[in-house]
């Protein structure tokens, strides 16, 4: 008691606790930072080699090699590149491309959202566990068997429901068809993504519903509450940014993906927002259709592409780990 | 001094009986003679897959009383107050036997609403476990949202909720704060307050105060004795001193390694002072357990 | 005491009264006949047809069905419940009817392609034409072996270190690190190929090896890998690491031999899930392998066939037995993934008990 009367003395300075690691554990850190950092080593290089390559492009292209859309290399008599005759731009399968990956988003996304409440909340337990092997298995399916299947059994199922859509949801802006031609369009491309992203986003998001805390869904269930009830109030709110998270990273998948597109999907370099008519775009497939056939200048444009795409990929990719990170402080 | 007063003044608005909608009035009639079974259980036993946990657990809780259930760990105290409100059945493999009446109706017949049986028989865990995504006004409520409850007058029962669990004057001014900024004692008197809003006759407490301090177990005791008056409140506890402090019976439960059984229960000052039973004489003088 | 014990009832037998009754099992079958006749008679009386027209009208007529139910039996929240979990049914069937179609599509048109001298032959003197039986894709799992393992053998080191340093150094780059594995993980499989063509072909090499498809697939592998090992090691106790360092040890001795040994099992599976990420990428390798059709056992010279690029191969060239030679090799190349993943699972759920 006495010590509260008397005057407070200064505080003393905080001590700095400092350690000399061993020679071993500096040799140690040393390695697992440089190991650590090789990702950022990595990214960098691609950047910087694709921008080598594509430099040439960008620079005879400017800004049209985003803007325009029409794409055909012209050769000179000595067999080279005329670069001032070739056209290079990526604005159709840029926009082709975000076409295909919201349309996979928009459907894979609520069905993924309730196969995993399904999985958390509702399968009995004898076989719930068989359920989550055969989803996380599709997970693991590589993406040419999606390609194939895609262009063998999905695309006629795929032509008939744009068939529908067309009849039923013509005036939809997005649903007219100037000329009949249902093949290959944005719409079969945005669901073979879909089904290939649905393992993607289910699991993220099942994780996430099978990580709420067991006390608030008793808490909920003590109140009254239905199931309906305790997924509102506790595993939604708890899960909503991971399932965002798992959303924006299927983005990233589908925006990146090559073969599966590949197949399902005619190319035309005009930009078209009618999603179901049998012209589209996307980066990534068009690099590897030009690739083969491909002249040394014009390989040097795909390049350019690449890196466009490298990028746009790596910017929606850091805007999931945004949004996860931001949102994931509320609600946990 | 000056907190003592406090103290006072927030008595006298707890017993206010007009702020409790005539529960406590009709309570009232009962308390002293004990009249009026809140719950009855009977033969109760129960289950985690083969084994036996429960051994024919028969208890009647009376309107308007507190009762502990006292004993070592593991003799199924828990258990036994999970089945009362169909909680018990969330655990894989669990199975159980017996009856549970409530207003005269087994609980566990088949076409129950099991959502309307936790309405009645409200509960709250071991850990404080608000909505943290709430605030705490929305917390109080939830029952209510939850269960598409239609109320008149939503900032009164918020008030009434709060001060019957004794946390009004402490966030009167905060409501709107998330639940998860509240100390752990003021989360589990949000939690007893979120069970009130429904107006449930029954309370489930499952050792309420275990994750908290002596300051806020405290508070929560008194929160105990407001609401019994009003309600029927049963509560699993560790701690003998507060089986004594709160209830008015209690029930020994022990377990030999098998099943649980009750071997004791008695208004609490008998069970304290002379037990009928040398397993609970050894038990309440802390010989073991 | 003796009288009470002797005159113990008899334990009855255990139940589960919160079970479906078989009365309320009825109901629900009863909800779903009514669903199936009313589809029925929809589809047949309004002019909406077809196949999918059976299944909206069927959900449609189940989830009011089973709405009204809930709703005049228990209320308002019952009603919403019982809406909500027509949905979430649903959802599963969604998402598991293209899996069922897939594996059926695979081994329907693919065991027509099988022959034993599938793994014994190759594919040097046979035409897109040739008949099924000639020919097979022993280089085709010889190549995606070697580019594999060569792609296992440069991704570890980096992914392991990398989940090191975010769950033992915790250094001031971990945020950074976590975030530019994340973004690598984002990275197109294509960008990968394009990458190693700008990096190393065209300036250095000007020739298709495996070598070189093996580094595209090791960038593809390297998020995966650390990611699933930083999962791992965080569930390495923390109790287990300050005894380490309590006893004495450095952190190096502590995370050698007391952190990664407890996760090993966890850091196989982060590696086999690695491999199957990677072994059906087929865009870096129809850019980067040269896709042979012999056998060829030197990863740094000549063209290296592979499954992915059979299988490419197969359906570019259109004829019917090429076509059925495709799904061949994707029945074998999904056995091999599944078998890998199934391993996985195995090894991390023993891990678990």
């Amino acid at each position: 008691m006495s010590s509260l009367l008397t005057p407070k003395a200064a505080l003393p300075p905080k001590r700095k606790i400092t350690t000399e690691p061993r020679l071993s554990d500096k040799i140690f850190r040393r390695v697992v930072t440089g190991g650590g950092l090789s990702s950022l080593l990595i990214l960098g290089l691609i950047f910087i080699f694709l921008l080598m390559q594509g430099l040439q492009t960008f620079k005879s292209q400017g800004i049209h090699f985003l803007t325009g859309s029409a794409w055909n290399a012209a050769v000179n008599d000595a067999n080279q590149i005329d670069l001032k005759n070739s056209h290079f731009g990526i604005a159709a399968m840029l926009i082709g491309t975000l076409i295909c990956a919201v349309i996979a988003i928009a459907v894979a996304v609520p069905i993924s959202v309730f196969s995993a409440l399904f999985l958390t909340f509702y399968v009995p337990n004898s076989l719930k566990k068989i359920m989550v092997a055969v989803i996380d298995l599709m997970a693991a399916f590589p993406s040419i068997l999606f390609g194939l299947w895609g262009f063998f059994v999905l695309e006629p199922i795929g032509e008939y429901w744009a068939k529908l859509l067309h009849k039923y949801f013509g005036w939809v802006p997005f649903f007219k068809m100037e000329a009949p031609f249902f093949s290959r369009s944005p719409f079969i491309a945005g669901l073979v993504l879909a089904i290939m992203i649905i393992p993607i986003v289910t699991s993220i998001s099942r994780e996430i519903f099978g990580q709420t805390p067991l006390d608030r869904i008793q808490a909920a269930y003590a109140l009254g509450a239905t199931r309906f009830g305790m997924i509102k109030a506790v595993a939604f709110p708890y899960a909503r940014s991971g399932i965002v998270g798992g959303a924006m990273l299927g983005l990233g998948r589908a925006m990146g993906e090559t073969v599966a597109v590949y197949t399902v999907l005619n190319i035309v370099y005009k930009i078209n927002w009618h999603v179901l008519i049998g012209a589209g775009g996307n980066v990534a497939s068009m690099i590897l259709l030009k690739f083969g056939e491909a002249t040394q200048g014009e390989v040097k444009a795909l390049m350019a592409a690449g890196l466009v795409l490298f990028v746009v990929t790596l910017i929606v990719n850091s805007l999931a780990d945004f949004i996860v990170a931001r949102s994931g402080k509320s609600g946990r | 001094m000056a907190e003592e007063n406090d103290k006072d003044k927030e008595m006298q608005t707890h017993t206010t009986p007009a702020s409790l909608s005539g529960i406590a009035s009709k309570a009232k009639q009962h308390s002293g003679n004990a009249l009026g079974v809140g719950l009855e259980a009977r033969g109760i036993h129960a289950w985690f897959g083969e084994k036996h946990v429960l051994n024919n657990i028969s208890l009647d809780f009376w309107a308007g009383t507190v009762t502990a259930l006292i004993g070592p760990s593991g003799c199924g105290k828990s258990t036994f107050i999970r089945t009362l409100n169909r909680m018990h059945e969330f655990i894989p493999g669990a199975a159980m036997a017996g009856e549970v009446l409530l207003d005269g109706k087994d609980i566990y017949a088949p076409g129950t609403d099991v959502t309307k049986i936790r309405l009645k028989v409200g509960m709250v865990f071991q850990k404080p476990n608000p909505f943290p995504s709430m605030t705490i006004a929305e917390n109080v409520l939830a029952g209510l949202k939850l269960a598409q409850l239609k109320v008149e007058n939503k900032d009164d029962l918020l008030q009434e909720c709060l001060e019957r669990a004794g946390l009004w004057t402490e966030v009167k001014d905060r409501l709107n704060a998330h639940g998860g900024s509240l100390s752990g004692g003021q989360q589990q008197r949000l939690c007893i307050a979120r069970s009130l809003a429904v107006r449930p006759e029954v309370l489930l407490m499952d050792e309420p105060c275990s994750a908290l301090d002596p300051g806020s177990t405290l508070k929560v005791e008194e929160t105990i004795a407001h609401l019994s008056s009003s309600m029927t409140i049963i509560i699993v506890t560790h701690n003998m001193q507060q089986a004594a402090r709160v209830s008015d019976y209690t029930a020994f439960f022990l377990s030999d390694g098998g099943p649980g059984e009750m071997v004791e229960l008695g208004p609490t000052s008998e069970i304290f002072s002379r037990p009928k039973d040398t397993r609970t004489e050894n038990y309440v003088t802390g010989r073991f357990g | 005491m003796s009288v009470i014990t002797t005159t113990k009832p008899a334990i009855p037998k255990p139940e589960k009264p919160w079970r479906q009754t078989p009365a309320q099992r009825l109901i629900t079958l009863g909800i779903f006949a009514l669903a199936g006749a009313a589809s029925y008679f929809i589809v047949a009386v309004t002019p909406v047809k077809g196949k999918l027209a059976y299944v909206a009208v069927f959900f449609i007529a189940f989830v009011t069905i089973d709405y009204l139910y809930a709703r005049i039996r228990q209320g308002k929240s019952a009603g919403a419940d019982s809406v909500f979990r027509g949905f979430v049914t649903m959802g599963i069937f969604i998402a598991v009817i293209p899996i069922i179609s897939i594996l059926y599509s695979v081994i329907s048109r693919g065991y027509k392609g099988l022959h034993w001298s599938l793994f014994t032959k190759d594919m040097h003197s046979t035409p897109p034409t040739g008949p099924i039986g000639q020919g097979g894709l022993l280089h085709a799992i010889i190549g995606t072996s070697l580019l594999v393992a060569v792609a296992l053998v440069i991704s570890v080191p980096i992914g392991i270190l990398t989940a090191i340093y975010m769950t033992e150094i915790k250094g001031r780059f971990s945020r950074p690190i976590k975030f530019l594995v994340q973004a690598m993980s984002g990275v197109p499989s294509i960008v990968a190929g394009l990458f190693i063509l700008a990096a190393i072909v065209y300036p250095l090499t000007k020739t298709f090896n495996s070598f070189e498809g093996s580094l595209a697939l090791g960038i593809l592998m390297i998020p995966t890998i650390a990611r699933t090992s930083e999962e791992v090691l965080l569930l390495v106790p923390q109790d287990l690491r300050e005894s380490g360092v309590a006893l004495g040890g450095t952190q190096w001795r502590t995370v050698a031999q007391i952190v990664l040994p407890a996760a090993r099992g966890g850091l196989v599976t982060a590696m086999i899930l690695g491999i199957a990420r990677v072994a059906g990428e087929t865009a870096p390798i129809v850019l980067l392998t040269g896709g042979g059709d012999t056998k060829n056992w030197n990863i740094f010279h000549g063209p290296m066939g592979s499954l992915p690029f059979y299988i490419w191969k197969g359906f570019a060239a259109g004829t019917n037995e090429s076509i059925t030679r495709a799904w061949a090799g994707i029945l074998v190349l999904l056995v091999m993934v599944l078998a890998l993943f199934i391993t996985a699972r195995f090894l991390s759920d023993r891990k678990k008990k």
